[in-house]
């Protein structure tokens, strides 16, 4: 048997869609993360509920709704398209938006535990040592929370990894654009080219392993910070 | 004088009540003192900007930090904070937990600076450590230091020295000490443990119930009769400023000035003219209406006068008996003995002292 060629496109399509992804969560998972653990509002239920949907929800009715959402038509797609022309359906950005939500549980909860075990007292001495509440943030807050951090990178990088009914719904399978890898697999086992499936399986699989045995080796060495 | 602290917090909620109204020296030591659930960490936490009173006041030396309007927020207020917990930040070294409020302060408002501190509160050696490998005392020695480095107006502090044995207690209390006559930075100081604090206190605040039983220079307050009911049995009695008169060689004896009346103390080995702090408590006082005739062992016996007869509890066999005698003394005798000797306030008596603890050398007064 011939070594089979890989495609090495949907592989850098992937981890551009993970990176940006995760970027984003970032930015938008710690305000959320750090809302749910300070405050004391009766939404925070319901704020809680709809972070952890993805985690519940059929990828396919998520992909669906998301579909209908970034469309021509949708709520988003539509001011979109009048923008710039194109709807975000079967689009890298619409990908990069549909991700982001389907990956957010696996950021936000990592940092709201995190955020929870250093409590209140961190942030009032800075406070009280002249710190203002963003300063305080960034020079306490996120040093303290870095197990939280690093586990909401990873598992948010992994798991938009390996996503496939959502993305498949709402980015299609086009080539160079929203293939990713676990879509690849899915063609290759269609054509019956299960040489190539197996490496890119293998190697997904490997990738995921190793990335968590990282975490957990990390998280082991990282001294417990809640004094 | 400019240097004062006015203070008014009143909270209501269901299960606890503050309502204080406080004029305090803003130098020196101030003590808050009283049982638990009395409302003193609810009191400070208002100081600092932790906790709004709905309704509330708070000017320090002519700055107003709340009112009706105004409410500064804690980062604004300039005070530094040391609690019970050390409260430094795992992250960061010594030296960086050191400096971390000192970066955070306008270069023109810094009044103390990192070298001082260190040697005040002997810290030379730590600095490259990790809080986690410090003991105790040295936490706190260094939490106090991190507070000091943002030259605060006021040092609030929440039973710093509660979580640490006695040796460590005795070991830091003097750089407290030390902060108060080198720096000048005021302090408040919170807690439940009246010795802890003896040898720092000038002012005292006494709190019941979320409310100010009595507050004032620590030789009043603390012979107050109301304080045994906030204090609990124990602790009461009298704080006198004394001096140095002159050493007694042959009986191995310290003879003490306290307001033209002498005391006498085990030899101290302190110079003649100084000052000595000394605590008499209330249980070691004990009363005659008639003068002393000699044949007694009892070494130190100061004329006073009766000036208020607390209140007398039908079950209990004691009552306490504040004297005059130039300064405020508390005597605890039994009620028998009240109605035997038949004392009248304004009544002259003998004071007869069986104990004498010494404090410090209190030069600062």
């Amino acid at each position: 048997m011939d070594f089979p060629l890989i495609d090495l496109q949907p592989i850098w399509l992937t981890l551009q869609l993970a990176g940006v992804t995760v970027v984003i969560l970032l930015a938008l998972g710690t305000p959320i993360a750090w809302w749910l653990a300070q405050t004391r509002s009766r939404s925070r239920v319901v704020v809680e509920a709809v972070v952890a949907l993805p985690l519940v929800l059929p990828p396919t009715v998520l992909g669906f709704y998301l579909l209908i959402l970034l469309g021509p038509h949708g709520w988003v797609g539509g001011p979109v398209q009048a923008l710039t022309g194109s709807a975000l359906s079967f689009s890298f950005a619409g990908l990069v938006f549909a991700s982001t939500l389907y990956s957010l549980p696996f950021v936000v909860q990592p940092l709201h535990s995190a955020f929870e075990s250093i409590g209140k007292v961190p942030m009032e001495t800075a406070q009280s040592l002249g710190a203002s509440r963003l300063d305080a943030f960034f020079s306490v807050i996120t040093p303290l929370a870095r197990r939280g951090y690093l586990t909401a990178v990873v598992l948010g990088f992994a798991h938009t990894l390996g996503e496939f009914g959502v993305v498949l719904m709402v980015g299609g399978n086009i080539p160079g654009k929203t293939k990713v890898i676990s879509i690849e697999i899915y063609d290759r086992v269609e054509v019956l080219e299960y040489a190539q499936a197996h490496i890119l399986s293998a190697g997904l699989l490997a990738f995921s392993f190793l990335v968590l045995v990282m975490v957990y080796s990390i998280n082991r060495r990282l001294p417990v910070q809640v004094t | 004088m400019t240097d004062l602290l006015t203070a008014k917090f009143k909270m209501d909620y269901a299960e606890f009540n503050l309502d204080v109204e406080l004029n305090l020296p803003a130098k020196g030591v101030t003590v808050v003192f009283g049982p638990s659930g009395s409302g003193k960490t609810t009191l400070l936490r208002c100081l600092a900007g932790l906790e709004r009173a709905p309704s509330g006041f708070l000017k320090l030396a002519g700055q107003v930090w709340q009112d009706e309007e105004i409410f500064l927020p804690i980062q604004e207020r300039k005070i530094g904070l040391v609690f019970q917990e050390s409260r430094l930040f795992p992250h960061l070294n010594i030296q960086e937990n050191l400096l971390y409020g000192y970066q955070r302060t306008l270069p023109a408002e810094r009044n103390l600076h990192l070298d001082e501190v260190v040697q005040v509160l002997d810290l030379g050696r730590l600095l490259k450590r990790a809080p986690e490998k410090l003991s105790g005392g040295e936490r706190q020695r260094v939490a106090i230091g991190r507070a000091l480095l943002t030259s605060p107006k006021l040092l609030l502090m929440d039973e710093p020295l509660a979580s640490l044995d006695m040796q460590l207690k005795a070991e830091i209390i003097p750089f407290i000490k030390r902060i108060e006559d080198e720096f000048k930075t005021p302090i408040i100081y919170v807690t439940h443990s009246m010795n802890e604090v003896l040898q720092l206190v000038d002012t005292m605040v006494i709190l019941k119930s979320g409310k100010v039983v009595n507050f004032g220079p620590v030789e009043e307050v603390f012979s107050d009769v109301r304080l045994r009911e906030a204090v609990g049995d124990g602790q009461v009695g009298a704080v006198l400023e004394t001096s140095v008169s002159e050493h007694d060689e042959e009986f191995g004896l310290t003879r003490l000035d306290f307001m033209g009346q002498a005391l006498n103390v085990p030899k101290q080995n302190i110079p003649v003219g100084q000052n000595l702090r000394v605590h008499i408590h209330s249980k070691d006082v004990s009363l005659s209406t008639v003068p002393p005739e000699g044949a007694t062992s009892v070494l130190n016996i100061l004329k006073a006068r009766v000036e208020k007869i607390g209140i007398l509890d039908p079950k209990g066999y004691s009552v306490d008996i504040e004297l005059d005698a130039g300064r405020p003394i508390l005597a605890t005798i039994t009620r028998k003995s009240l109605s035997n000797l038949n004392l009248k306030p304004g009544q002259p008596v003998y004071a007869h002292i069986k104990a004498i603890k010494m404090v410090h050398e209190s030069d600062s007064f």
